[in-house]
């Protein structure tokens, strides 16, 4: 509950902040003007529909990432909770999907400096690692089942599997866009088309590494304190 | 300053393709035009039309349940296990696959594109594709009907661990369907929501502030914002009761014994699963009810000819409940057990929901005072929500605290009570934003005598149905049970008056033909409507064709005031539309 609680504050203050830029606040029946005044008139900058879109979709993932933790939280007080030991393989996963992060970072940067042949390799880079990052998490899954931990054996496998799977599957969808962006990068065309889709990418990358690190930490046991201190401020 | 300068300086203004015009998608062939079509309009049409045909088997539903409870084991078809799945389905359908997808998919699309003055949603094709995973999760649902065993009668609620057992009607096949149904409507869902809020976001045509939407774009929008970030609760809870029933894992199923028989479940949690329930379920309510609030202010403004009292309120009071509603899925908990401490927060919480909502009443009755009401079918059924929504939230003011809600938890009471708030009074607006909407959808009116016999029948019976029921529940009748057997503190007055409430359900589904038979009717033989048949003001009154043609407009409309200005001194109607150049010396919201 600690969780949602958090996640809650943030969306709440970023759109409390949001209605204040736009005036919410303002009662313009009360300002006497001439039409020119007419508040509105003037257009606020917009960013792109797709920026904004992505930053909607992004706070909906992020509700279902942090309702899977809070259960996992939950759930973790019962007696009959057995963590699986942490495959080695997850080390070499987060440095990988660091990588794809970092690669698609220089990616965007390079589309903005209309680099084209950079650009291509660097994203090649990024999805590359990416792929890697999900074959290292079959991997890991292999190893965990190899030694009898099913998902059916304990929740804490269960949670295991779900949560890796969960933010797998995220990141399946993510490289759907990146081979559509790949797309647009080879076949030439609108560079600011490409460069905004390019930038998109690299935004839901960041996104996807985050809870990426933030799961490890909880499938590794670090949270566990996270869990206590959450108890106790709630008894 | 003279006229002819204001008139000039008016001309003077920027042209409005200052905003950025978009890009759309132009069919080619029917198909793409009628069936895979990109246009919202179209996409509302077909949204409305699958939520109201599923909404009919609803109904139906409906009649078997209260069939079996006027005349227990009368019936040869309805036994104990196709009365829970009757049960079930009828709360589903109704909540999740009518209701929210009517509201959001059916209205929210039509109407916002228009209201906001955009040519189409932001994201047409993922528009598209939102109804096409909706239609494909209505199909899964209904499928369920055709399985082995049937579908699952475990309560809309499934509850966890009797809606995997084997004792639940449709434990093989009718829960799975259920679960795989509803994380699907929930992926068309974000697909459509994310639509719906950005093209509030970055739609909106020039001039057209927040605080100039018509409520029924707030009510929406917020709306919208909630279900997204409610609808993951669900999401997730049915994903882990999923893998529960395929899989063996332990999320919600505790260590159980079936028949003599330790079932392989250990330790899992039943009251998570109803808290991830409730983390949608409440918000749920509001999702529902926000878009009514909005739309029955804009029905109350306008046949009132009156500007609605109170805007900033109005806006205020929807934002505040829609985050108000996030924080009191406890309140469906209380018989679950739960600390004090929380149930005194959510009690705290829950009837802190009663002052922004108990403003939108003020609001809406102040409206009405000295206003020149016309008392046409849409405005009928604006004033029986009102009745009915106040109604409905009194008796919510009860359930919400711990002490009422204990014993009256598992009663009729509570049925009446959710019924009245969020059945019939969402219910009474779908009806009449049909009623007013139609001559922009169609080009006709539909026919005000047949609207208003229909008005009559389905609030006064919707009363008969409700209104005992109350009654019912504080003599105790319990709510879920399929028949009562000899019971000694329920008189048998109580048997008289459930035949009494299932005449009047039979009567008001009935007479639901009477306004499909207007719908089919008035779509061809309706009087012409022209434009703007109510003299409303607000942007989707204003477009050049009815019904709108591709695109909505031949250019952006420029916005100039607000959505309220009705019976303004000295214009030249009774009423202002938005994208009306401004008066001399005027000066608008």
């Amino acid at each position: 509950m600690s969780v949602m609680g958090l996640f809650f504050i943030l969306i709440a203050s970023t759109a409390l902040w949001w209605l204040a830029r736009q005036g919410v606040l303002q009662s313009p029946w009360l300002e006497e003007g001439e039409i020119a005044d007419f508040p509105g008139a003037e257009l606020l900058p917009r960013p792109p529909a797709a920026k904004v879109g992505l930053g909607v979709f992004l706070a909906v993932a992020g509700c279902l990432f942090s309702l899977l933790c809070a259960a996992f939280f939950m759930r973790m007080e019962s007696p009959d909770w057995v963590s699986p030991p942490v495959p080695g393989i997850l080390w070499f996963n987060t440095a990988v999907l660091i990588a794809s992060s970092l690669a698609l970072h220089l990616a965007q940067r390079a589309a903005g400096r209309r680099e084209t042949d950079s650009l291509r390799s660097w994203l090649l880079v990024g999805g590359g690692c990416a792929v890697l990052f999900l074959l290292g998490q079959l991997w890991a899954w292999r190893e965990l089942s190899a030694a009898g931990l099913y998902a059916s054996t304990n929740p804490a496998n269960a949670f295991f599997y779900l949560l890796t799977g969960t933010h797998a599957l995220h990141l399946i969808g993510g490289l759907a866009a990146l081979a559509r962006t790949a797309r647009k990068a080879w076949s030439g065309g609108n560079s600011a088309g490409l460069a905004s889709s390019v930038e998109l990418c690299a935004i839901y990358w960041h996104f996807l590494l985050f809870v990426w690190l933030l799961l490890f930490a909880m499938l590794a046991g670090w949270a566990d304190n996270f869990g206590v201190i959450c108890r106790r401020l709630l008894s | 300053m003279t006229d002819a300068t204001l008139g000039e300086k008016a001309n003077a203004l920027p042209p409005p393709a200052e905003v950025e015009d978009v890009e759309l998608f132009h069919p080619k062939s029917w198909w793409t035009h009628y069936v895979f079509s990109q246009d919202a309009k179209i996409i509302a049409i077909q949204y409305a039309g699958t939520a109201i045909a599923i909404g009919l088997v609803a109904l139906v539903l409906s009649w078997v349940i209260r069939l079996q409870l006027a005349f227990p084991g009368a019936f040869a078809f309805i036994d104990a296990e196709h009365y829970y799945q009757a049960v079930t389905m009828h709360g589903m359908i109704m909540v999740v696959y009518l209701l929210t997808a009517l509201f959001l998919g059916g209205f929210g699309n039509y109407l916002i594109p228009l209201m906001v003055g955009a040519r189409d949603m932001v994201f047409p094709f993922v528009n598209m594709l939102s109804y096409w995973v909706y239609l494909l999760a209505t199909l899964v649902l209904t499928s369920s009907f055709f399985v082995p065993g049937g579908p699952t009668g475990a309560g809309w609620t499934l509850y966890p661990p009797q809606a995997i057992m084997t004792g639940t009607p449709g434990h093989d096949y009718g829960i799975v369907l259920m679960l795989v149904s509803l994380i699907l409507f929930i992926v068309g869902f974000t697909m459509g929501g994310l639509n719906y809020v950005v093209t509030v976001l970055q739609g909106r045509t020039r001039g057209m502030t927040l605080m100039r939407l018509p409520l029924t774009v707030w009510g929406i929008f917020a709306a919208a914002v909630m279900a997204l970030l409610a609808f993951p609760g669900l999401f997730v809870a049915c994903v882990m009761l999923l893998l529960d029933r395929t899989l063996g894992t332990s999320f919600f199923m505790p260590s159980i014994v079936e028949g003599g028989e330790h079932l392989k479940y250990n330790g899992g949690s039943p009251i998570l699963f109803q808290h991830l329930f409730w983390f949608f379920g409440h918000p749920e309510v509001y999702i529902v009810a926000l878009p009514a609030f909005g739309i029955v202010s804009d029905l109350i403004a306008t046949h009132a000819r009156k500007n609605i009292f109170g805007y900033r309120m109005m806006v205020w009071a929807i934002v505040v409940i829609g985050v108000l509603s996030m924080v009191v899925w406890g309140h469906h908990m209380y018989v679950s057990g739960m600390n004090p401490l929380f149930g005194f927060f959510f009690a705290v919480t829950t009837l802190a929901i009663a002052l922004p909502t108990a403003i939108k009443v003020y609001n809406w009755v102040l409206t009405l005072w000295h206003a020149d009401i016309h008392f046409t079918t849409p405005m009928l059924f604006a004033l029986g929500f009102i009745v009915t929504f106040v109604n409905g939230g009194i008796t919510g003011l009860y359930l919400g605290n711990v002490i009422v809600d204990v014993p009256l938890s598992a009663t009729l009471f509570v049925v009446a009570h959710f019924h009245m708030v969020m059945g019939v009074a969402p219910v009474l607006v779908v009806y009449g934003a049909i009623y007013h909407w139609f001559p922009k959808i169609t080009g006709r009116m539909l026919d005000e005598t047949l609207g208003k016999i229909h008005f009559w029948i389905t609030f006064l019976g919707a009363y008969a149905i409700f209104f005992p029921m109350h009654y019912l529940g504080l003599v105790g009748v319990p709510r879920r049970f399929y028949e009562m057997g000899q019971t000694a503190f329920v008189p048998q007055s109580a048997a008289t008056l459930n035949i009494f409430i299932t005449v009047a359900a039979l009567v008001v589904g009935a007479a639901q033909a009477i306004f499909f038979f207007n719908l089919f009717w008035s779509l061809r033989r309706g009087k012409p409507s022209g434009s703007n048949p109510w003299r409303a003001t607000t942007l989707e009154w204003q477009t050049p064709e009815t019904p709108p043609g591709h695109g909505n407009w031949h250019d952006l409309p420029i916005v100039y005031r607000w959505a309220y200005a009705y019976s303004v001194p000295g214009a030249p109607e009774d009423f202002l539309p938005q994208n009306a150049p401004p008066l001399k010396g005027e000066h608008s919201p």
